[in-house]
This record gives structure tokens, C-alpha cells and sequence, in this order.
């Protein structure tokens, strides 16, 4: 399992990426890819859709169960990854890299400093 | 501490994930369960049910016990041959639903599920006012479940028996991978063509079954299939499942299981409730659901609405169908729409999606 060292994370199993232009990707993490299983569905709000921290942004459907996504940063959605829409099997496959899932033009970037670091986050799935 | 099957190592050694199901420690998928669920409906995939409960009944009114406690009637099977029934309490509910498989002429197998062994087995020994024995023998027995195209070609490996010459819901007592006593039964839970195997622990060595099913499979594509694919794949068939589709609220005749549960049999628990119900109609019926989309993904207790948004029933089990790529389910309706094509309404989170009442199976077989 993979949990990279240079991402922040959330207890709800998100990973953050700051891209330094004061977005950050997100995206669902390794062991929450693989906790819920052949993922089938992932459904997403939409670009522009302005969003406070710990809002719902989105659903993401499995075999077996079914996985809200939360919003770890307030701010605008300004991205969301629409090849999701025909290949949602590429969170399983790939969750850091083609899996990603929206990018939020942040409101707020001090937000940033309240996720968890890497070691944090291992301590959570340990 | 939840019980493990005699397989519980290999399940570790193919790097299951394991859930606590019922009070068992069970596979629920080893690599990813679209991929257990394809091999079944393609190849061949190996399952371990053990979890399951076996109770043997013998002795010279077998059959009247079993007469009086299940719906079906075993009269009309005789030994070599499976019955699938319910057991309903007075009020018309199912206690469970079990295969019955008669051994001998006074010598029965009643297979019940999980988590109703403990519940099961007190039942039928209150209701053994019979000249029979009824004993449990459920922590001894394995049964494992080897499903798909290529299930015979992969048994026939390591038996004698012809499996040709089985039959379906017609079992063979024979030898599997050197060892003797073996129930090989041409019965499954997915759709596919296949064989559940039973046999005693104490007399088998059941890891080596195990890697000698995988390993007769090989050439076939085999996988170890866990439940999360054991539910998928029943659900295409609109096999019902006890605890979702089918509980002690529901009765055979709204369960659709009125093909087994013989009224006219002269008596057994559950027939005066039964009557009754089928002479004034039943209210609701257990329907499939159709969302005709692989966006719609139905979930166990998604309401059921009309098209004003009033609720009229309950999803009792929904999935994506790994087979057809949409959204499947079953539920009960009110029976002015328990008719193939209506259009309802499903819940789903704060959106109303129109889907269709259908008949099950999803999938013809």
C-alpha cells in the first residue's frame, strides 16, 4: 500500500496536494481504494460550485458499498476529473495519479496547515 | 472471537480480505470482486460456504419432522436428490430458507445459512416430536462451492464419480482428491453451472481439497471467489437471500416462493397463516428493479416511491451488475405495482431516479 510522503491527508481517507498556485488536487487514498473495492461509480459536483470545508463534493460507488467524498478545503471547485465518468476504475488502479478526482481553487490556504501529514495519516490506517 | 473455516490459511495465503460475517471470519474478496464475479460467470471460481450449518435427521419418521417444519414437500424426492424449502413460523414468516437433501430412506441433510444455524437448530429439535434424531453438525462439516463453465471439467479431475451423470439438484456420494464420503452436489447459489462439495473435517484433510481445487483449475482461469462475489452474482439471478430478501417479516407468497410451499401438503407450520394470506391476496410482492443505468446504484434500504415521492417500498438488496453494467435490485411493492415495466421511483441520496419493476432473473441463464 502506497501512501506518498510529499501529499497532506484527512481522516476521511483524502489525500491534498497543494499545487502551489493555490489549488490543490484531491483525491481518495490507497487504503481507502482499497477498503471499498472495485470502485464502479464516482460522481462529482460540479466546476464552480463553491464549497466549505467538510461539505459533501461528491459520491464514489463500489460493489459493495457506497463513500462520500469531502470537501478538506473551502473554495471554488475548478476542476473535476471527467474521465471518471467512463474509466472510475483508474481510483483502484491508479488513486494518486489518474484517479484524481477535483481540484479546488482554495479561499482560504491556511486551511492547508490543518491536514495531516503522512505520518499522521499512517498512524490512522496503521 | 469469530469462528474461522478449516480453509481459513488458505484464504490468508491468497491474500483475502477477511470480514467478520455473522460470526464468521469469511473472505469477502481476495483480489477484487469483478474479477471473482467474471471467472464465475465465465470459468470456474472456488468458494468456501463452511460457514453454513448442516443438521442431520434420521430415524423412522425423518420425513414426517421434516413434513411437519418445511413447505416444500419431501415426499417427492428420494434419496440422491435436493430440495430447496422455507421453514416458516406459525404466522406465515420464514425462519430460514435450507436445502434438504435426503440421504437414505430415513436419513435427511438439512443445509441452513449462517446465521441462523444456532436459531435453526433450536427450532427444529422444539418441534421433533417425531421418532428422529436431529443432530448438528455443523462446526464439522466444510462445503465448498466450485461454479462456473468450467466447474465439471475442473471436479472431474479429482473424482471418480461421472458428474454427467449427477443431475441437477441431484447429488452423488463419492470420493474428491483421494478421500472418501464425499457429498458431491450439483447445486449453486450463482447461476452458473456447478458443484457444492460437503464434506467432515475429521475426515478429510480440507486444506489439500482446497489446493488441489485450485490447482485442477488452473487450466481453466480458476479464482478463489469470496461472498461480496457469492452476493453480486445471486443477485443477477434474483436468488433471494435470508436477512435481506427473505426474513420472519416476510412470507413465502409475497417472497415469490410460492412455487415451493406446498398447501395443499396436509400440514405444516406456518400452512393455516399461509391459507389465509392466499385466500385474501397478498398485499406486496418481491420485485426486481431495473435502474437501466450503471450511474444508479441501489443500496439496501433505498426507498421505493411513486411518482409523487411517497414511499411505497424498500430496496432489500441492490448492486451493480458486474454482468449487465447497471444497476440492480430487489424490493417489495405494493402488488398494483408489482407488474413488469411499471416505472417507480428509488431514492437515491436526495434525488428521486426512475427505474422499472421487473421480473427476475436479471439474467437469463
Amino acid at each position: 500500500m502506497e501512501t506518498p510522503e510529499d501529499l497532506k491527508y484527512t481522516r476521511e481517507h483524502e489525500w491534498v496536494q497543494d499545487n502551489g498556485d493555490g489549488t490543490a488536487t484531491i483525491g481518495i487514498t490507497d487504503f481507502a481504494q482499497g477498503e471499498l473495492g472495485d470502485i464502479v461509480f464516482v460522481e462529482l459536483e460540479e466546476e464552480g460550485f463553491e464549497v466549505e470545508k467538510d461539505d459533501v463534493i461528491g459520491t464514489v460507488e463500489a460493489v459493495k458499498t457506497v463513500s462520500e467524498l469531502y470537501a478538506p478545503l473551502s473554495g471554488e471547485i475548478s476542476e473535476i476529473n471527467e474521465s471518471l465518468e467512463e474509466e472510475p476504475e483508474v481510483v483502484n488502479s491508479d488513486p494518486y495519479g489518474g484517479g484524481w478526482m477535483i481540484k479546488i481553487k482554495m479561499s482560504d490556504e491556511s486551511e492547508l496547515e490543518d491536514l495531516l501529514s503522512v505520518d499522521e495519516y499512517k498512524e490512522i490506517i496503521a | 472471537m469469530p469462528k474461522r473455516t478449516p480453509f481459513y490459511q488458505n484464504h490468508q495465503d491468497a491474500g483475502a480480505k477477511l470480514i467478520d460475517f455473522n460470526g464468521f471470519e469469511m473472505p469477502v474478496q481476495y483480489d477484487s470482486i469483478k474479477k471473482e464475479h467474471n471467472a464465475v460467470r465465465n470459468h470456474v471460481g472456488l468458494f468456501d460456504v463452511s460457514h453454513m450449518g448442516e443438521f442431520f435427521v434420521e430415524g423412522p419418521e425423518a420425513e414426517d419432522l421434516i413434513q411437519h417444519i418445511s413447505a416444500n414437500d419431501i415426499s417427492k424426492i428420494n434419496p440422491g436428490r435436493a430440495q430447496y424449502t422455507v421453514m416458516c413460523y406459525e404466522n406465515g414468516g420464514i425462519v430460514d430458507d435450507l436445502l434438504i437433501y435426503q440421504l437414505d430412506d430415513n436419513r435427511y441433510m438439512m443445509v441452513v445459512n449462517a446465521a441462523n444455524r444456532e436459531k435453526d437448530y433450536k427450532w427444529v429439535t422444539k418441534h421433533n416430536d417425531f421418532d428422529a434424531a436431529v443432530e448438528n453438525k455443523s462446526d464439522d462439516y466444510c462445503l465448498l462451492a466450485i461454479q462456473g463453465p468450467k466447474a465439471k471439467d475442473t471436479l472431474q479431475k479429482l473424482t471418480d464419480v461421472d458428474l454427467d451423470n449427477i443431475g441437477f439438484y441431484r447429488f452423488t456420494i463419492g470420493d474428491l482428491v483421494g478421500f472418501d464420503d464425499v457429498i458431491i452436489s450439483e447445486t449453486g447459489y450463482t447461476g452458473e453451472k456447478g458443484f457444492e462439495v460437503y464434506f467432515d473435517k475429521n475426515e478429510v484433510n480440507p486444506g489439500k481439497v482446497w489446493d488441489a481445487l485450485m490447482e485442477a483449475g488452473q487450466d481453466h482461469e480458476i479464482e478463489p471467489a469470496g461472498l461480496g462475489a457469492r452476493d453480486t452474482l445471486r443477485l443477477e439471478m434474483g436468488l433471494a437471500l435470508y436477512g435481506n430478501d427473505i426474513s420472519k417479516d416476510t412470507n413465502p407468497l409475497e417472497a415469490r416462493l410460492g412455487w415451493l410451499t406446498k398447501l395443499e401438503k396436509e400440514d405444516f407450520i406456518g400452512r393455516e397463516a399461509l391459507l389465509k394470506v392466499k385466500d385474501k391476496g397478498i398485499k406486496r410482492k418481491l420485485m426486481g428493479i431495473d435502474t437501466n443505468s450503471r450511474r444508479i446504484v441501489p443500496r439496501k434500504g433505498y426507498e421505493i416511491c411513486d411518482e409523487n415521492g411517497e414511499q411505497i417500498g424498500e430496496v432489500t438488496s441492490g448492486s451493480l451488475s458486474i454482468t449487465l453494467d447497471k444497476g440492480i435490485a430487489m424490493g417489495y411493492v405494493p402488488i398494483e405495482y408489482a407488474e413488469k415495466g411499471t416505472p417507480v421511483y428509488l431514492k437515491v441520496r436526495k434525488r428521486l431516479e426512475e427505474v422499472t419493476i421487473v421480473k427476475p432473473p436479471f439474467l437469463n441463464k
